[in-house]
This record gives structure tokens, sequence and C-alpha cells, in this order.
């Protein structure tokens, strides 16, 4: 049973507010730091693309974002399953705070995508597989915060819209799927958007520090978000009307 | 155990047949609207037949989606839902009872009438029995998928709109693979592959999507 | 004869939108009771009926039914259970013996003493088999709705205003059905703002003195 006492004190947004409040004060100049190494290593240090030259540099950006959007639907959806399963207050709060930063990502993404569109496909947008994809995404995300907004009940908005998080989940790859195979049906785009295998080591590095500067960047805001939430959720509550005095 | 099953099943039908006037709602609007595809774009059989398979299944898309509003709706007004709810009887299988009177009533008709459509849009001879074949399954995984997001917005004041929010972008993976499989056809290719994708979509939906209703709509009595 | 109840209500509470509508309510039925839950508009009585037919899940307490936690034997209890609520599911294009006919095969009835136009019968519906609900008045479509009491073969009822539009008859008759019911060991909760003419009803007073403390 003792191994149990952790989960539930995960579960106490007391807690939860306490433990963020210490982990933000260093998380918050790492992420600005690996950041700002990234970004420079990317947009101003590493080479130009032979093929597409300075085009390219907005990977530094798209990719990340592309990433971290489907990892934050993903991260949503289990959290909205914790909560289901296990009652916890928590894990609703962090869907609901995680929710608005994966399409705000996703969005991110699919501008950047066009942007980078213009110069190498001559239009702002190309109905890519990858590019279609992400836009499906973002209507589910769409879809997600409307559902939760359109609930009365809080409690009720959190559950059936953790309910369409899990529906979605599923759903993703087979969408991922789906517009692949819809790609090679109609013309596939001359040029793929992106080729995995065809990055150089040395531009490599750079994405990798960007990629985890966004994962930094995701987690900051997310605890930010959670924390401003729990205080408004708890704002009836002694240890919120303490705090508040207190400062 | 079956016995809420047919129960359902009876009742919705009974219900269906004593609005007939609703129930040929989705099929006039499948027919009004495909009208309207040759005045705005072009009556010219070339261009038709280029888009005819895309369009049908949208237009079937969309007629599920408009229909599909009022899978639980009228049973949560009136207090049926909650009977249903608390019924001995297990809450997905009642779900899934609606959901097959709703393919019924809707999902079946328009498969019926799809090769009609296929004459005026004048689609190549090759699409007619995959876009018959496509319908028939996939009209009855839009029911499925739709219905998780009827039994979601269920308790809203304006669900219906948000409905379509919801629920289309699940509809993406049907909807590519059904009038994929009808494209293929036409250009010469053999349809099976995208078919069979097709059927296990609706196998899917058909295993997860009656879950998800009961969960979703033990939620919506919080609403 | 004194076994355990067949529903305790324990320290159950409930709160929608951060606002406490009750708490701490306890209460239990056993055969034989009637139960009448009252207070005011707003205190909460129909919400209280919804948590014990478990649409609605409390803060914090428990319903037992014949002391085991309900969530634990969700389809003993649904089976024992009848429920006629402020929308009672009858669907306004089918006939009152249609409307019965489904909702007594979807909670899985033993076949009763009484057939459906015996209940109709009961109920003052003689002549109104074949008409659609729409076309009935409303007390006769709360009527119908009733009916299924007299079809009832379950143990706990609970009825959430049983009397709204019924006239001084029907409601006589109504409370005689309940003694029925309760007198061959059923029992029986309800909502209701008139005095019952019934002897030995329990009263629950939902209502002031429920405020919400602080956390």
């Amino acid at each position: 049973m003792a191994n149990w006492t952790w989960f539930h004190r995960l579960g106490s947004p007391k807690w939860f507010y306490e433990k963020s409040g210490r982990w933000l004060r260093w998380l918050v100049p790492l992420t600005v730091l690996v950041l700002i190494t990234g970004l420079v290593w990317g947009l101003a240090i590493a080479p130009p693309d032979a093929k597409q030259g300075h085009s390219v540099r907005i990977f530094y950006i798209h990719v990340p974002s592309a990433m971290l959007s489907l990892a934050a639907f993903y991260l949503m959806a289990s959290a909205g399953a914790v909560g289901l399963i296990w009652r916890m207050k928590l894990a609703f709060v962090a869907m609901k705070c995680s929710a608005p930063i994966g399409a705000a990502l996703t969005a991110l993404a699919l501008i950047t995508g066009s942007i980078w569109g213009k110069p190498t496909w001559g239009t702002y947008w190309e109905w890519d597989a990858k590019l279609t994809s992400m836009l499906i995404l973002f209507f589910l995300y769409l879809g997600v915060m409307a559902l939760q907004e359109a609930y009365s009940d809080k409690q009720a908005g959190a559950k059936a819209s953790a309910v369409l998080a899990l529906v979605g989940t599923v759903n993703i790859p087979i969408i991922y799927k789906a517009a692949d195979w819809w790609n090679t049906l109609h013309q596939p785009a001359t040029f793929k958007f992106t080729e995995e295998s065809s990055i150089d080591p040395s531009l490599a590095w750079p994405f990798w520090i960007m990629i985890v500067g966004f994962y930094g960047f995701f987690a900051v805001v997310l605890f930010l978000r959670m924390r401003n939430e729990i205080l408004y959720s708890e704002r009836r509550t002694q240890w919120v009307r303490a705090l508040v005095k207190g400062e | 155990m079956s016995g809420g099953f047919t129960t359902i099943l009876r009742r919705d039908l009974l219900l269906a047949m004593r609005r007939r006037g609703e129930l040929a709602n989705p099929l006039v609007f499948f027919l009004i609207v495909l009208t309207l595809v040759p005045l705005a774009v072009s009556p010219s059989p070339e261009q038709l037949a280029k888009i005819a398979p895309g369009i049908i299944w949208i237009m079937a898309l969309l007629a599920t989606l408009l229909s599909i509003d009022g899978l639980f709706q009228s049973d949560y007004r009136d207090g049926s839902l909650e009977q249903m709810i608390i019924s001995p009887q297990p809450l997905w299988l009642i779900v899934l009872a609606k959901v097959l009177a709703h393919w019924l009533v809707t999902g079946l008709p328009l498969t019926l009438l799809s090769p009609l459509l296929g004459i005026m849009l004048s689609l190549p001879e090759a699409g007619y029995w995959p876009m018959v074949i496509s319908l028939l399954v996939g009209t009855a995984a839009l029911s499925l998928i739709g219905a998780i997001g009827a039994a979601l917005t269920v308790a809203l004041r304006r669900g219906g709109l948000l409905l379509s929010l919801v629920v289309t972008p699940l509809y993406m993976p049907v909807l590519v693979f059904g009038a994929g499989s009808v494209q293929r056809a036409v250009d010469g290719f053999s349809p099976d592959g995208p078919l069979l994708v097709v059927g296990a979509l609706m196998a899917l939906s058909l295993l997860l999507a009656p879950f998800a209703c009961s969960g979703a709509l033990k939620i919506s009595m919080h609403g | 004869m004194t076994s355990t109840p067949l529903l305790q209500l324990s320290d159950i509470s409930f709160e929608r939108d951060d606002r406490l509508l009750f708490s701490a309510v306890n209460a239990s039925v056993a055969a034989g009771d009637i139960l009448q839950v009252s207070g005011d508009n707003g205190s909460g009585k129909t919400t209280l009926l919804k948590v014990i037919i478990g649409t609605l899940a409390p803060q914090s307490g428990d319903c037992l039914w014949r002391g085991t936690p309900v969530h634990q034997c969700a389809l003993e209890y649904a089976s024992e259970l009848l429920y006629i609520g402020h929308q009672p599911g009858i669907k306004s294009t089918l006939t009152p013996e249609e409307n019965l006919c489904w909702l007594q095969r979807l909670s899985l009835a033993e076949k009763s003493s009484h057939t459906i136009a015996d209940a109709l019968g009961k109920v003052g519906l003689v002549g109104y088999e074949d008409v659609p609900c729409h076309s009935l008045s409303a007390g006769q479509q709360r009527r119908v709705a009733l009916a299924r009491l007299y079809l009832s073969t379950v143990k706990l009822w609970i009825l959430d205003e049983p009397f709204t539009a019924i006239d001084r008859q029907g409601v006589t008759q109504l409370e005689q059905c309940m003694q029925q019911h309760v007198s061959e060991g059923g029992a029986v909760i309800l909502t209701t703002h008139q005095p019952l003419s019934i002897d030995g009803v329990k009263t629950l007073h939902l209502g002031a003195g429920h405020s919400k403390g602080e956390q």
C-alpha cells in the first residue's frame, strides 16, 4: 500500500502546486538556454542545404513543433485516461491545460510548413500527406477544446473531452496512414516534405537540441497553465487563500 | 441479454416508421445537394465523372452527419435514455441496436440510392460496384463513429454544430479509403485494397464505438 | 425479520459547480417502508433520486443495496429498481401499449400477474391503447408511465413527483397502489409536495443547514 501514497499525493493539487514551483526554478533557465543554443546553431551557424539553401532552416522550428504537437496529443489523452480511470483531478487539469498548447504548436507547425512551401513548391499550401494529417490533428484539438468548453459542468466537460481525446488517439495513426495512401493515389508531390535520412549529421545536432528545447518549453508552459488553473479551481480552499494573502 | 438489443432495435425502427417524413430527409438532402454540383461546377460529363466518386462520398458523409445528431437527442429529452442507462441490460448493446437502426434507415437507403446519383454525375461504369460496396460498409462505420460524437454532445444545447466539429476529423480515414476505392476502380486498378481497409475500419469502430458511446452517455447524464 | 435494510444511504453529499447541494444525507429504507424526500425547490430532491438510481455520482458517500455498495452489485440492483422521473421515457409517437411494452422488456421484468391491458385499465386509460401518446393530456401521459407500477415485480420504486398532473381520484389510487406494494415487502422512495394520506411514511428533509463549509 505504501507504494500508492506517492500516487495519491501526485493527485493533490496543493502538492503539485508546491512541487512545480520548485521545478520551474531550474526548468525555466535550462529551457531558455537550450532553446537559444539550438536557435543560434540552427539559424546562424549550421551550413545551408545544398538544394534548398537557407529555407531549410525553418525545419529547426517546424520539425520540433510538429513532433511536440503529436506528443502533446498523446500526453493529453493519457492524462484524460488517468483521470477517467483513477478519478484524479490533477490529471484532468493536465489534460485541459495541454490542449491549447498542443493546438498552438500544431498551428505553428502548419504555418512554418506553409512558409517553407512557398520557396520550395511555389505555393503556400500543398496537399502534402504530412501537412494534411497535421491539419486534421489541429481540428481534433479544436474539437477537444470546444467540447470541454461547451459543458456547463466542468467535471463532465473534462470527462467528455477525455473520451474524445482517447478516440482521437486511436484515430491518429489511421489518419496518418490514410493521408499517406491518399497522397500516392493522387500524383505524389514531386518533392517529399521531410526525408529524415537525408539530414546531414552536422545538421542533426541543432535538431536534437531544438527538440529537447521544445519539450522543455512545453513542460514550462504546461506547468504554468496548470498552476493557474489550480489556483482558480481551488480558490475557495484555505491554502490558496493563505497563499494569496501571504504574498 | 439479446432481449435488450431486439427490443431497442424494434422500438427505434417503429419510431422511424411513425415519422416517415423525417426518414426521407437525409435522402432528399443527398439528392438535392448533388443536383447543385453540376449547377455550380459544370454539366460536362467528363468533368463530373472526374469528381463523382469524391462528391458522392462527401454527400453520404454529410447526410450521415446531419442525421446522427438525433440519434440520442429525443431519448435524452423524454427520459428514455435514463431508463436505458439504469436498465439491467448492457448499455453498449443498446447503443449498438440504436446505431443499427440508424444505419438501416439512413446508410442503407443512401447506398441503394447511390447508383442513381452515379448516373446523374456520369460516374464511369467501373465505379458502380466499388461505390455500392464501399458505401454499404462505410456508412455503417460513419454511423458508429458519429454515434460517439452524438453521445458526447447529447446534453449540450447547441450540440449539432459541435457534433460536426468533433466527428468530421474522425471521419477522414473512412472518406479517404471509401472515395479512394471508387477512384481506383475508375482509374482502372483493383479497388480491393482500399475496400478491405474500409471493412477493417468498420470492424474497428464496431469494436470500440459501442463502449465509447456508453461511457459518453453516462458522462452526459452529468452535463 | 430485522435483517439488513434494502437500501442505505450513508453520508451522501453532492456538489455541482463548486456549490454544495446537500451533504451528509443518511437514510435507510427497509422492506415495507415509504420514504418521502421533501425540501424546497432547488434543494436537490431530484438530484438525490438520481444519485440513488446511479446516473449521478455523489462527491462522497455510498448507496448500499442489501448491505453492498451499489457499484459492486450493479446488475442485481438494476434489476430490482423501478424509476419514474420527471421525464418518464414515454415516446410521444408510440401508443401507451407500445411504450409499456418496450419499457417492460428493457427492464427484463419477470411476467407480472397483470397484463399491459390490465395496467392501462387500472390507470383509467381503457380505450386509449392505440392512441399515440402525443394526443393524450399531460395527466394521461403521466398515467401511462405510472401504469408501470402495476406491471412491476421489482422491490424498490423510486418516483419523482409521481402526482404531478394527476387528479384527486388518481392520487388516491396511486396511494393504494404504493401501500399494496409495501405490504408485499417492497419499498418506495418518492418526492412530492403533496401531503400523503398514508400512515407511517418516513421523511427525509433536504435543504437549509447544508451550506458549504471551508475545506
